[in-house]
């Protein structure tokens, strides 16, 4: 799956007002300018240019993650799932992995209820969003951010 | 580098620390208790748990024939559910006919080389961690219980020797840490008591399933001892050590951990 | 890719228009492509593309898979119980090989 290439660019003030809520959101890890850019701008390019709202999406992930290398995810989108109002698809998106996307989740109405569970990896600690694309056309988004301690000294074998 | 900063720390704390005289925790905690409760959870949790991938193929592999001889285990054997109900909870046991100590990696191989002349599967290969896992899996939840007299007597008296000797550049015992450190933080992880009762397991770490013995060298990578190879002698020694030493512990395998 | 080891949880019968949950697990490594091997030679990226689920022949259910996704991966989804019938779990690796189960759910 390749990072979505989009020929609408994001405006520079869109880009900056975004990155300025995902670093409110993730005060804690101070993510560097440039893994901030880098998921805004995957969101945007997700959204073709359009500002995401907050709300409506829960993403529930452990504050503390003993290992990266799984770390258990539900996603739940709040939506009636009826044929004129449902949730399209869900992206789930990471701060500080080596790529941006993780995986992507498309439904349909006959899902009943918006809700998706899996387990992702991290590389490091950081902000996981979890954006929403909706039937009309909306994108909404809901994070969470996760602590990854290291990896064990005692091992090798 | 990470690596060696954790063990400097860790020996820092050992100093001084004096190794416990005693044989049996008072208290023997399952290996579960120390994992997070993400882990507790997926363990406990047979539709989530990514060890069952290993049992639901050693289910499949119970059925199919192999060998010289064309038998499957079940052509034998017959339900597996049925006939190898508490089974490896016996072991690791003193085999009648070889007077060899052997586990239940041990017993697979040679029923495959004996009974259906077909080749010994390699330790960690998948197929013989499905069907450790598929058979361990069927003593869930019961006691251990192994012989530790008779043709037995020796191997444990070797054990519990292994498990107390220092070894390694760290000059570390296994009881040291797995009885003088209990709860204790060690990088990321928390030193349980050592308990085999979760294993084969599926660890994080590996994002796999794996035996007892890959743990077991974990440990002595850890203390930068010698790694001896699956299946060792001194490895199954500490096994027959390490089930008696759980108590009237059930068996958990397989365990999620870290 | 042979046919790999895979778990499939749902009910076998469900009441029309329940909202049933499906949980499926897949034994594969999904390398990253970010690791060496012992002589550290990159090991390269092998992981699955996508997971599709079709019922009665329409898709109900469709995920797209990077790096990111854990070891043997696992993905919970639900569906509303519309008919007796049949539903085909499909996982694509990034060569086109294919892993396929059916599973029956009786609908009352
Ligand atoms: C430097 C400390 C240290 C030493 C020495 C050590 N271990 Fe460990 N061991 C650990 C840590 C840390 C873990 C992972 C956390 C846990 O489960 O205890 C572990 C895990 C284990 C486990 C798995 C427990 C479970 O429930 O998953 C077993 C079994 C074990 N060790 C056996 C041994 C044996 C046998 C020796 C001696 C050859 C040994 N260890 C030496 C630190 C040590
Ligand atoms: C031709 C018959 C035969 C086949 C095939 C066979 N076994 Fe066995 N198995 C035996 C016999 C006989 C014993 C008793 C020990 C002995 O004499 O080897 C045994 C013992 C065992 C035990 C120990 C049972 C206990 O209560 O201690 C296990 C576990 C086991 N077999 C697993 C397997 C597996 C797994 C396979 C397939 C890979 C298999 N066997 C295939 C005949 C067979």
């Amino acid at each position: 799956m390749a990072p979505q290439q989009s020929k609408y660019a994001p405006s520079r003030r869109k880009v900056i007002a975004s990155g300025l809520a995902v670093t409110t959101a993730s005060l804690l890890h101070s993510p560097t300018r440039a893994e901030v850019e880098e998921l805004t701008k995957t969101i945007f390019e997700i959204t073709r240019g359009a500002l995401p709202r907050y709300g409506r999406v829960k993403l529930t992930l452990p504050e503390l993650a003993e290992n990266g290398n799984l770390v258990s995810l539900l996603v739940n989108v709040d939506s009636p799932m009826t044929t004129d109002d449902y949730v399209k698809t869900i992206y789930i998106l990471s701060e500080k992995n080596p790529l941006v996307i993780v995986a992507r989740f498309h439904l349909t109405p006959r899902a009943g209820r918006a809700r998706v569970r899996s387990n992702i990896r991290l590389a490091t600690t950081q902000q996981v969003v979890a954006l929403a694309e909706m039937s009309d056309g909306t994108f909404w988004q809901g994070g969470s951010s996760v602590i990854v301690t290291l990896a064990a000294c005692i091992d090798g074998g | 580098m990470r690596y060696k900063l954790g063990i400097c720390v860790f020996v820092g704390v050992l100093t001084g620390a004096d190794v416990a005289a005693q044989q049996r925790p008072a208290t023997p905690l399952p290996g579960s208790v120390f994992q997070s409760p993400e882990a507790r959870a997926m363990q406990s949790d047979d539709t989530s748990n990514p060890a069952m991938l290993w049992v639901e193929k050693g289910r499949s592999l119970w059925t199919k024939s192999d060998g010289a001889t064309g038998k499957s285990c079940a052509s034998c054997h017959g339900d597996l559910q049925t006939v190898m109900k508490g089974v490896a909870a016996r072991y690791p046991l003193v085999d009648q006919k070889s007077k060899t100590l052997m586990n239940i990696e041990g017993r697979i191989n040679n029923c495959r080389t004996d009974h259906q002349q077909a080749p010994p599967l390699p330790y960690e290969s998948n197929e013989l961690l499905s069907l450790t896992s598929a058979i361990t899996y069927q003593s869930r939840g019961d006691v251990r219980l192994v012989g530790i007299d008779g043709a037995a007597e020796p191997f444990f008296t070797q054990g519990r020797a292994l498990f107390e000797q220092r070894q390694g550049q760290l000059n570390l015992a296994c009881v040291q840490c797995h009885d003088g450190q209990v709860g204790r933080k060690l990088r990321g992880d928390t030193v349980s008591q050592g308990q085999t009762h979760g294993w084969p397991a599926y660890r994080l770490e590996w994002q796999s399933m794996g035996s007892l013995h890959r743990r077991i060298r974990s440990c002595s990578i850890g203390v930068r001892a010698e790694v001896l190879p699956y299946g060792a002698p001194s490895y199954l020694a500490l096994e027959l050590y390490l089930a008696w030493r759980g108590g009237s512990l059930p068996m958990e395998s397989p365990g999620v951990r870290r | 890719m042979a046919q790999l080891p895979v778990r499939i949880i749902l009910p076998s019968t469900a009441k029309k228009g329940d909202i049933i949950e499906i949980k499926t697990l897949i034994q594969h490594a999904m390398e990253t492509g970010y690791r060496r091997d012992d002589v550290g030679k990159p090991i390269p990226r092998d992981i699955i593309t996508t997971f599709a689920v079709t019922y009665g022949g329409v898709e109900v259910f469709k995920a797209d898979f990077n790096q990111g996704v854990a070891a043997n991966p696992y993905v919970a989804f639900t569906t509303i119980a519309t008919e007796s019938g049949e539903l085909v779990f499909t996982w694509l690796d990034e060569r086109g090989a294919a892993t396929i189960e059916r599973r029956k759910v009786t609908v009352s």
